[in-house]
């Protein structure tokens, strides 16, 4: 009877200990119960550290949105981590602008029980390594994706950067209003998703309003050479020239066509939004027109304190990647804060709570389609800065 | 009009690409795929050297030039000349000129990163040349044919008149019956790939100006180009080398016009076939007989 007892207890004892390993498996991570804490909002306390995993492109074509990504962040993160209640441990790995990459790191962090997912920085790659979060449960927050049908992968797929559907039209309606566009030439790279839909976009925004598209012109996004489809587009007289191309394309195809004397504007989406363009253009980029989700020019509390501490932690100003990153962190916090966890659903929760936040991009909103809502900007490249076009 | 400008341009590059890449092959019998790599390499050491020491282009060139000669007696000794006894050496270097590449590509990445790399702006002035009725050159593209056509005259009278050509000839014609005569093989084989990688070391700081960017696959993006090109122009013809170049350039040029962008390359080496089917030599080679 003793030795029946005895037998009893330590069986029972086993599956205690087993429905305890089980338990804590759950969430996928250790210390999965401590990422629930106390308090909600400014008071909300949580024990253990909150892990966020990134995917930036630091090597390969997109590298130099990638590393002003990982600055962004990481300034991000000692803002957050030196006010109380919440600390985060930020875990940055290369995507390597290469979409199977990007699905190994997207693996990986969904297996280490990561948080949260911040990136990837292309939305090319973005289509292929977002699925894997989504399928897994964690949520996403893109911050630099702009293509159309980022969000629509699944229910925890966020985005806080503007999508080329809101900023373009704006840019195109300011454009024609300062320079009377009637008739435009198009051109972008059709081997990419994000320049792709950045057409797409731009198509249909000119014909909206009433601008007549005199020529359509594809190229590679590898291409490099521009000068005869330029010559092109310069038959046709056009008012000014639409680009839906990436930064390492936009470069030669501007400094190209002011040699070819094309002095009309040149019209670009998000991906001409880099410092690199007036850097390494030069005085061909004067003229440019650029519609973008974050203005420089600023001068809301939250966009002058975050210039100035980029500027003294880095030695120089940001760019509109660095600032969606910086304000995609704040999304995350906030997130985290309203129902006080860094639990996976409960973070996917708090993302479409996000409403009115004060970000350097300014008031930012989720709205029920899981992308960011706020002001755009219209800017014209001049003296070798962005300035505000009006 | 400015289309024939903007081919000739751009097939002067592949010109001066190719006459690298058949210099190797009409006279040594070799394809050497390291050729891309040293075009890429050596772009982007002409852009270290402009960015960290400020110099003209001019000197850069010179320079370039220089590492190019370097560069392809190293791509010899490494890849060719271990191999050239073996029975099936002609294979053997192809391959190993392969690896050769891929060495230099991983080296590069290692020392410059994978960004895209330009020349500092204001390296050649941007001024236009305008030939009236909106036709325009800039002094850069001026430049580029300039120094393709010069380096390629200089490599003609120098493959016919000197005596290091001679030799070369007489390589070319019989390695064996060279030897016994004279000529010192190995030397006249290392000479012809300095050379050789020379022209496309300068080849790839014209083309990284020229386009305002320097890629890691630049190179691989113009190899199957000049490929074209010598076979176009008949394999190991000098004069075949530019004009076939030339012609590639401006039918890329003008399929662009008048068929449509996507269809550069579809033109591009559709004529290659073309050309091919009616006169399989090429349009400057010789039919060759092969004794057995």
């Amino acid at each position: 009877m003793r030795k029946l007892l005895s037998t009893a207890v330590v069986l029972s004892a086993s599956v205690l200990v087993l429905a305890g390993c089980s338990s804590s498996g759950d969430g996928g991570g250790a210390s999965a119960e401590g990422l629930k804490g106390t308090g909600s909002g400014d008071s909300c306390v949580i024990d253990a550290t909150v892990p966020v995993g990134a995917a930036l492109s630091l090597t390969g074509g997109a590298a130099s949105y990638g590393e002003s990504q990982q600055k962004g962040l990481e300034l991000a993160l000692e803002d957050l981590n030196a006010k109380d209640g919440v600390k985060y441990e930020l875990t940055v790995e290369d995507d390597g602008t290469d979409p199977r990459q990007a699905m190994s790191v997207f693996e990986g962090f969904v297996a280490d029980g990561t948080s949260t997912i911040i990136g990837p920085t292309l939305s090319n790659t973005a289509f292929q390594a977002q699925p894997i979060a989504q399928e897994a449960g964690v949520p996403v927050l893109a911050i630099s994706n702009t293509a159309t049908g980022i969000t629509e992968q699944g229910d925890f797929i966020f985005r806080d950067s503007l999508t080329e559907a809101q900023v373009i039209p704006q840019t195109i309606e300011a454009a024609k209003d300062k320079l009377g566009l009637k008739k435009v030439v198009v051109m972008y790279s059709n081997d990419d998703a994000f320049t792709e839909s950045g057409f797409q976009v731009m198509e249909s925004a000119l014909k909206d309003q009433g601008v007549e598209i005199v020529d359509t012109l594809k190229f590679s996004v590898k291409d490099t050479d521009f000068r005869s489809l330029l010559t092109t587009a310069k038959q046709s007289d056009p008012d000014a020239i639409v680009v839906s191309a990436l930064i390492e394309a936009a470069i030669p195809l501007v400094t190209q066509a002011r040699e070819l004397g094309i002095d009309q504007p040149i019209i670009g989406g998000n991906g001409f939004n880099n410092p690199a363009l007036m850097k390494d253009a030069g005085e061909a980029a004067e003229g440019v027109i650029v519609g973008a989700a974050w203005n420089s020019a600023s001068d809301s509390p939250e966009n002058t304190a975050f210039m100035k501490a980029f500027e003294e932690k880095y030695g120089a100003g940001p760019d509109q990647f660095a600032a969606q990153a910086y304000a995609g962190m704040q999304i995350i916090d906030h997130a985290v804060r309203v129902n006080c966890s860094g639990e996976r659903t409960d973070v996917q929760d708090g993302l479409t709570q996000v409403k009115d936040l004060p970000t350097p991009l300014g008031s930012i909103s989720i709205n029920a389609d899981r992308d960011a809502e706020h002001p755009a900007v219209v800017q014209i490249v001049k003296d070798g800065k962005f300035a505000v076009l009006n | 009009m400015q289309q024939l400008l903007n081919g000739l341009f751009l097939g002067s590059i592949y010109a001066l690409f190719a006459i690298g890449f058949t210099l190797v092959f009409g006279i040594l019998d070799r394809l050497n795929l390291a050729h891309p790599a040293a075009f890429a390499a050596s772009a982007f050491f002409g852009i270290w050297l402009s960015d960290s020491f400020d110099l003209p282009i001019a000197l850069v060139l010179v320079i370039v030039f220089a590492f190019g000669a370097i560069l392809g007696l190293i791509i010899e000794r490494v890849a060719f000349r271990p191999l050239k006894d073996r029975p099936d050496a002609h294979f053997a270097g192809l391959i190993s000129s392969i690896a050769m590449g891929g060495m230099i590509i991983a080296l590069l990445q290692a020392v410059f990163g994978p960004n895209t790399r330009r020349f500092p702006v204001g390296t050649v002035p941007d001024d236009a040349i305008e030939f009236g009725a909106g036709v325009t050159a800039s002094v850069l593209q001026i430049v580029i044919v300039a120094v393709s056509l010069g380096l390629m005259i200089g490599l003609t009278i120098l493959v016919g008149r000197s005596a290091l050509g001679r030799s070369m000839r007489a390589v070319a014609e019989n390695p064996g019956a060279a030897r016994v005569l004279g000529v010192n093989v190995d030397r006249v084989t290392a000479t012809t790939f300095a050379i050789s990688t020379a022209l496309g070391a300068v080849a790839g700081v014209l083309f990284a100006l020229s386009v305002n960017s320097a890629q890691l696959g630049m190179g691989s993006a113009i190899e199957l180009k000049g490929l074209a090109v010598i076979i176009v122009g008949g394999m190991g013809s000098l004069p075949g080398a530019l004009v076939g170049g030339l012609i590639i350039g401006i039918a890329e040029v003008f399929a662009i016009q008048y068929v449509g962008s996507s269809w550069r390359d579809l033109i591009a080496f559709g004529l290659l076939f073309l050309i091919l089917l009616v006169r399989p030599q090429g349009l400057f080679g010789k039919r060759k007989v092969r004794e057995v």
